[in-house]
């Protein structure tokens, strides 16, 4: 993506960001049983959709690197694993403040906060593994089969640690609850500069790996030379 | 059937060139009494605690005693370069893999079946109550550990820092397959026979199993060959 581009959408991202956080604290009233904190569910539900997008479009890169062996596809692979990393980590950090003021704990073995832990750190030994493998092409092809196997983990991950416990909400999008429609038009309202932010810190990380692939490609051309 | 000979021509050939040796199986044995014994520090081990969390302890114990196993399993055939040998040879990578998994698999019930008694004499517990359920749960969850194990084992015996690199990256994906394990385990010594919530435990340990088998076996190729 070219620099101006890039510019223009945090441009946006900024305002849709600053008007959305003017409408939370001053349009919407406080919730019901849970008072101002509640607002904290603006980002730590889109958090985790961006987390989780992130590491979908991670397990389709990589595919598709395996498929064509081209180091674009790794490029965006570990881009959007490292930007999912960071809205995982966002997700869990907020979860864990809300949690200290609704449940008086800053963390409980729930299913969901386990499973939001355990999905991170194996995306966190993605990074890892990456770190350990020297040559690009290798370790392009590596980080390609964890990730697939990664997220092959996830509903697995999910699944059984919801058998195991359960304290968390149940959910408010879909199902029995309730949630007015003003919530609701915010939390994914604020989705869209999240997410935002995410394409353009995928799209700075992937020019970065891009220029790294071309100094290793000259730095082992000097060798030669 | 001449693909399984070839898985087990490898695991074959594994199994003897360990139990020549005995260099992995000696240090995952013992490393696994010693925290059996551990354990023992970790809580007071009365009959009723010990039946609460018999499963976990266990698997625990097999899971760590699996991680040195699994280590050796790709990272012996580097020296003399047989790894490259093994991949060039008209064997498919796929049964390489299998071949070696199955032999892993072996090694680690035969650890587990050592285990298991110690256990019941340290922790006085009466483990062998529920002997079929038990050898059922034992065979899938020790498979899982193995299949994803050995696929590690294999992602990560060119690596730098190898031995810290498998436990890293297995732990946290063998989770479900070591809960239901756990859970499974704990009623059965508890001399319960698997009901309801648990017979939905042992199916998603079967998932597991295929589901990790089969991804394994598609990938294994481009992992070793690329």
């Amino acid at each position: 993506m070219r620099e101006r581009t890039l510019y223009l959408l945090g441009v946006i991202a900024a305002i849709l960001l600053a008007r959305n956080i003017y409408v939370m604290l001053v349009g919407l009233p406080d919730e019901a049983f849970q008072g101002a904190i509640f607002r904290i569910i603006f980002f730590h539900v889109p958090a985790a959709f961006t987390c989780f997008l992130a590491f979908f479009t991670a397990l389709i890169a990589s595919i598709s690197y395996l498929k064509t062996g081209r180091m674009q596809w790794d490029a965006l692979a570990v881009s959007t694993t490292e930007v999912g990393l960071a809205f995982g980590a966002a997700n869990l950090v907020s979860g864990m403040i809300w949690a200290r003021i609704i449940w008086g704990i800053w963390w409980t073995w729930d299913w969901r906060l386990t499973s939001m832990l355990v999905c991170w750190l194996l995306y966190a030994g993605y990074l890892v593994l990456r770190r350990a493998v020297e040559e690009p092409a290798q370790r392009a092809r590596l980080s390609a089969v964890l990730s697939i196997l990664s997220f092959s983990v996830v509903p697995f991950v999910f699944f059984s640690i919801k058998w195991f416990r359960t304290q968390h909400p149940q959910p408010v999008l879909y199902g029995e609850g309730k949630m007015d429609s003003a919530y609701r038009a915010m939390l994914y309202g604020n989705w869209v500069p999240l997410l935002l932010l995410a394409v353009i810190l995928v799209a700075v990380r992937m020019k970065q790996e891009n220029r790294r692939l071309e100094l290793d490609a000259l730095r082992r051309e000097a060798h030669t030379i | 059937m001449h693909y399984m000979r070839q898985v087990w021509t490898v695991a074959a050939k594994d199994l003897r060139s360990e139990l020549r040796t005995k260099e992995a199986l000696n240090a995952s044995l013992s490393f696994a009494l010693v925290i059996l014994l551990l354990f023992s520090f970790a809580f007071d081990p009365t009959a009723e605690l010990t039946r609460e969390i018999s499963g976990g302890l266990l698997w625990l114990v097999f899971a760590f005693a699996g991680a040195l196993l699994l280590n050796r399993s790709f990272a012996r055939e580097l020296e003399n370069d047989c790894l490259d040998v093994l991949v060039t040879s008209p064997v498919p990578a796929s049964a390489l893999f299998l071949g070696k998994a199955l032999a892993n698999w072996l090694l680690l019930l035969g650890i587990e079946l050592v285990c298991l008694p110690v256990f019941g004499v340290f922790y006085n517990a009466d483990w062998a109550r529920q002997p079929a359920w038990l050898a059922l749960v034992l065979l899938l969850a020790t498979w899982g550990i193995t299949v994803i194990g050995t696929m590690f084992s294999a992602l990560t015996v060119n690596l730098r820092l190898r031995e810290l690199m498998l436990p890293m990256l297995v732990y946290p994906m063998l989770i479900p397959c070591l809960m239901a394990a756990m859970q499974l385990t704990t009623a059965l010594v508890a001399g319960q026979t698997p009901s309801g919530d648990q017979l939905a435990w042992l199916r998603m340990l079967v998932g597991f199993d295929i589901i990790f088998t089969a991804l394994s076996v598609a990938l294994v190729e481009t992992v070793l060959i690329g």
